[in-house]
């Protein structure tokens, strides 16, 4: 058996002046402090990557500067996806006695470190080099094509999508780390500026500065006690060109995998932490994971089925829609507000009961997918 | 194997690979069968004919290469054959629609480009 212990989440937008390693380091002070932990406590450490400063052994190069060192440390790879697969291998490394606390952190300074267009550029980079980047495609246009086809079969349309938006938008305005506090309609989305059809600028997360730590720990650290209750991956394609039908996503392979590993079902589940790198992504993954019916989601989510006072609350902090994406990070802040709210520490954003919690990643182009539950014991 | 050139060599085609053993078709070319593993594995060139799978129209580049041709619409298309390609393609290409390529000159190569059949 696992624990979350303790998460950390700095605030998303511009830190101007600051470094990869000076948000990982912020991040990670605030999961120790959260679990009442010290450095000398840590003895493993997961860490993501940074597009600005890529380096070979960048959990050494943190463990280092944060100062601890660890009987176990590297860095992990899986796009989106990342954070939650660092918190699934430090859930098997923890409960395998390898380690006691593991610390999982990412951090980076995406938006003031590079250019939009060097940013654009290095995540356009999940595309096959020889068959997919002379085409000239971007992230927003693989899941522009993925949307086009998901809205064919389904009926879904871009006012639907629209909604996802403005709910991550209106949970991002309660919070005052998020990047975004300007409230926005459905008219808004719709009118904003295309990016790649039918995607358009409201449709698409932002490049952002921010970090995020989340420790594991094999016994809880304080009052509350939060465990892993099961995961499982699925990892179907790289490339959109090579990826399988709508229907045998990686998805739904993941969430059955881990419904069995954690013997629950989606009914039980009262919260949710979704990937929503655009609100296709949401959409689609939402009922991929059975949290809507086929094509329902939209409408879920005008009935206030995801809202804070909804039955199963969706991305509190606002999302990467709306909270920022500063890459692995970006997924990480999920889990920052998951745990927030499970432990009755969300404040004004406190959401009537969070005792079951489906957390979902995706990495890629719906290529890597983590499906993963926790549950208050305390 | 042959090893005959296709668009991504600068070569206005389109080749595909077929296994000898499990007839598996693979557009990525690669040196075996990535279904079964087999070293048999031939080289095709493909009709240019197919069925709009997805289409998105890309507005917002990231190069100063590829912004000069904004907006360019990315295609993915299912061949005759049976394999799936991106490509791009005419704006007002629909899912479902018949599509037959030729070849256009994009961001300094050239790339197979789709426009409603005949």
């Amino acid at each position: 058996m696992t624990y979350i212990t303790g998460t950390g989440l700095t605030a998303f937008g511009k830190h101007d002046g600051r470094s990869s390693l000076d948000l990982m380091s912020m991040a990670a002070q605030l999961a120790l402090d959260d679990a009442g932990l010290t450095r000398r406590d840590i003895d493993g450490i997961l860490c993501g990557y940074s597009t600005v400063s890529p380096h070979i052994m960048l959990a050494t190069v943190f463990a280092e500067h944060f100062g601890i060192t660890p009987s176990y440390a590297h860095a992990v790879q899986v796009g989106g996806a990342t954070g939650l697969a660092m918190v699934m291998l430090a859930h098997h490394l923890v409960e395998a006695g390898v380690v006691r606390h593991m610390l999982v952190v990412a951090g980076e300074n995406r938006l003031t470190g590079q250019s939009r267009d060097a940013s654009i550029q290095a995540l356009a980079q999940v595309g096959h080099p020889v068959y997919e980047l002379p085409l000239g495609p971007t992230i927003p246009a693989y899941y522009g094509l993925v949307a086009s086809r998901y809205m064919h079969e389904h009926g879904v349309t871009e006012q639907d999508l629209a909604e996802f938006a403005v709910l991550m938008r209106t949970h991002a305005l309660d919070h005052p780390g998020a990047q975004f506090h300007d409230p926005i309609t459905v008219a808004d989305v719709m009118a904003s500026k295309p990016v790649a059809r039918p995607l358009k600028l409201l449709d698409c997360c932002p490049v952002s500065d921010g970090g995020a730590a989340t420790i594991v720990s094999r016994e809880p650290t304080g009052a509350a006690a939060v465990r892993v209750r099961g995961c499982a991956q699925a990892h179907t394609h790289q490339h959109i060109t090579a990826a399988p039908a709508l229907s045998n996503l990686g998805a739904e392979i993941a969430i059955t995998k881990a419904k069995a590993a954690a013997g629950v079902e989606i009914v039980d589940v009262d919260y949710a932490a979704v990937y929503d790198s655009f609100t296709i992504t949401l959409c689609m993954l939402l009922e991929d994971l059975g949290l809507a019916g086929r094509g329902e989601a939209a409408a879920r989510v005008r009935a206030g089925h995801f809202g804070r006072a909804g039955a199963v609350p969706l991305n509190t902090h606002g999302g990467l829609l709306s909270y920022g994406h500063c890459g692995v990070g970006g997924a990480m802040a999920h889990l920052n507000e998951a745990h927030l709210q499970m432990t009755g520490r969300a404040g004004h954003r406190q959401v009537r009961e969070a005792s079951l919690s489906l957390l979902h990643g995706d990495g890629g182009v719906l290529s890597s997918h983590v499906s993963m539950f926790w549950e208050r014991v305390r | 194997m042959s090893e005959a050139a296709d668009w991504t060599r600068g070569e206005a085609v389109i080749r595909y690979q077929r296994c000898e053993s499990c007839s598996h078709l693979q557009y990525f070319r690669r040196s075996f069968c990535s279904a079964c593993g087999s070293a048999a594995v031939t080289d095709h060139q493909a009709s240019g004919m197919g069925t709009v799978y997805a289409t998105s129209s890309v507005c917002r580049a990231a190069t100063p290469e590829t912004r000069a041709h904004v907006p360019y619409n990315i295609v993915l298309v299912d061949m005759r054959e049976g394999f799936r390609m991106m490509a791009h393609g005419d704006h007002d290409l629909a899912i479902g629609d018949g599509v037959e390529v030729r070849f256009v000159a994009f961001a300094g190569g050239t790339v197979p480009y789709f426009g409603k059949t005949e």
